[in-house]
């Protein structure tokens, strides 16, 4: 069920890589985890993040989540419609779901990154 | 650290909880269910349809004799003497400062025979605090495993219990109840909760609660009655701004500061009580300080414990705050200074290091319309 087009952290992160650009949103365990997603904060255009820096904040009704970046990198793009939106997030995480773009500095730590396999056994584990 | 060794206790229904897939978390010293399909679903069904909530978790203290009247009178800050058999009252135990050991609801049975029914994590407090007043005349029993008790909240909450109980629901007024059976299974129907909506608590025994559960959320299923948990359970109450224990009241707050001046009863009648002699003065005077709501209109979700700044300067902490599912805004409690308490007054609240404009709005946030 993780796509096998990009790779994923522990934080439940995952970041889809196309040349220099990284697209990211959090998976959909993480999405159940949080439960119904109602607010949403994202960096501005031209923010520097660090690799597994904050980049934001999710909430649900009952939590608050941090968001961390897989990647270091600057951000080119928001997901304005997300954050008017933010249960999207509950309903298509993977997709429409995405939260932010960047350019990714670091293109050679993306692989130190878990595959969709990889991350199907960690959660498997996690949910245990 | 003795908390964190010590096993949460389950209610009756643990198993069906898990099997309906609720998420589970500790609360007051039990694991409950905080949600099931979905926090803002379920909220929406109370609202619209109806909910089923186990509040097994409460506790139920029996006091029990001829002295029952005149100790309940000592130690509750409402008057009992108003209670006719079948008929509950909202009431409190107050402290010498007129503030709450725990917020109760009293129900008469017989004119010698009260139940008080008592937040989860108060029952050993309150029982303690109760039999170290001196009951005379009667006597003061936990009765808590005895119970399990069922909440069927909603619009829809009569429709669906009615075929399966002889007792007539429709003459159950609010804050009454009737014992008879439900499906079977002897009961205790009160026309109470903490949703802010119409609807019953089922008391039962705890070996029947779970196919009483069972036969409602079938008996439900087409009027779109939902399992809720403690999630929505706490969502509804802000909306409808019923005060949390251990939140938006404590044994620090007094209870006309916290809005509950209604349930304090000055009657020469009922005679004395802890706190009274402050209680009165500030029924009379004003307390100084005030429990309100307040609106977030800027970006950002309050949350319980940020501070709340008034003219630049920390005036406390939110006491609830959150999301509110059916009115889609930011809302919340938190105590200000009566003189700056009146709707309209600005204020800002810390949210995680940002300033966030919110403002004081009338309460309740949510009320239903009468049918």
């Amino acid at each position: 069920m993780y796509p096998a087009d990009r790779r994923y952290t522990k934080e439940h992160e995952w970041v889809r890589v196309e040349g220099d650009r990284g697209t990211i949103g959090i998976t959909d365990y993480a999405q159940k985890q949080l439960g119904d997603v109602v607010y949403l904060e994202l960096p501005e255009v031209g923010r520097k993040l660090e690799a597994h820096g904050s980049f934001g904040t999710v909430e649900s009704v009952k939590a608050v989540s941090e968001l961390f970046s897989p990647v270091a990198g600057e951000v080119l793009e928001v997901n304005a419609a997300l954050v008017a939106k933010p249960e999207t997030i509950n309903t298509d995480p993977h997709g429409q779901g995405w939260m932010i773009a960047v350019r990714i500095g670091d293109p050679k730590a993306v692989a130190e990154l878990m595959d969709a396999a990889a991350y199907q056994a960690y959660v498997g584990s996690e949910a245990k | 650290m003795e908390s964190s060794t010590t096993t949460l206790r389950k209610t009756p229904l643990h198993a069906v909880h898990r099997e309906m897939g609720a998420k589970m978390v500790p609360f007051g010293g039990w694991e409950m269910p905080v949600e099931y399909a979905g926090l803002i679903n379920e909220h929406m069904a109370v609202r619209r349809a109806a909910g089923l909530f186990d509040v097994s978790h409460m506790g139920e203290l029996e006091v029990r004799g001829p002295g029952a009247v005149a100790f309940l009178q000592r130690v509750t800050c409402n008057d009992v003497a108003k209670l006719k058999d079948g008929q509950a009252q909202y009431s409190a135990l107050p402290n010498d400062s007129g503030a709450p050991l725990d917020d109760v609801i009293v129900y008469r049975r017989g004119p010698e025979r009260y139940m008080l029914v008592v937040n989860a994590g108060n029952i050993e407090k309150d029982f303690q605090w109760l039999r170290s007043q001196g009951p005379e005349g009667c006597e003061v029993t936990d009765q808590s495993d005895a119970f399990a008790l069922l909440a069927l909240q909603g619009p829809l909450a009569q429709e669906i219990l009615q075929p399966l109980t002889a007792i007539d629901l429709s003459s159950i007024a609010y804050y009454h109840f009737a014992e008879g059976e439900v499906d079977g299974h002897p009961a205790t129907v009160s026309r109470t909760g903490y949703t802010g909506e119409d609807g019953f608590e089922i008391f039962v025994a705890p070996d029947h609660a779970e196919p009483l559960w069972r036969r409602l959320i079938e008996a439900g299923r087409e009027k779109g009655v939902q399992p809720a948990g403690l999630g929505a359970r706490d969502t509804l109450r802000l909306e409808a701004r019923m005060c949390l224990y251990g939140n938006d009241m404590d044994e620090t707050t007094s209870l006309v500061e916290a809005g509950l001046g209604w349930i304090v009863s000055l009657d020469e009648a009922k005679g004395d009580f802890p706190g009274r002699a402050l209680l009165q003065a500030q029924k009379k005077g004003g307390p100084p300080r005030k429990l309100v709501g307040f609106e977030v209109t800027g970006r950002g979700i309050a949350r319980h414990g940020y501070t709340v700044f008034l003219d630049g300067e920390a005036a406390g902490p939110v006491t609830s705050g959150s999301y509110a599912p059916y009115l889609q805004k930011n809302i919340g409690l938190c105590y200000l200074p009566a003189a700056r308490a009146a709707a309209g007054t600005a204020v800002e609240i810390d949210v995680r290091g940002r300033s966030v404009a919110a403002r004081v709005v009338p309460t309740p946030f949510y009320k239903r319309s009468k049918q």
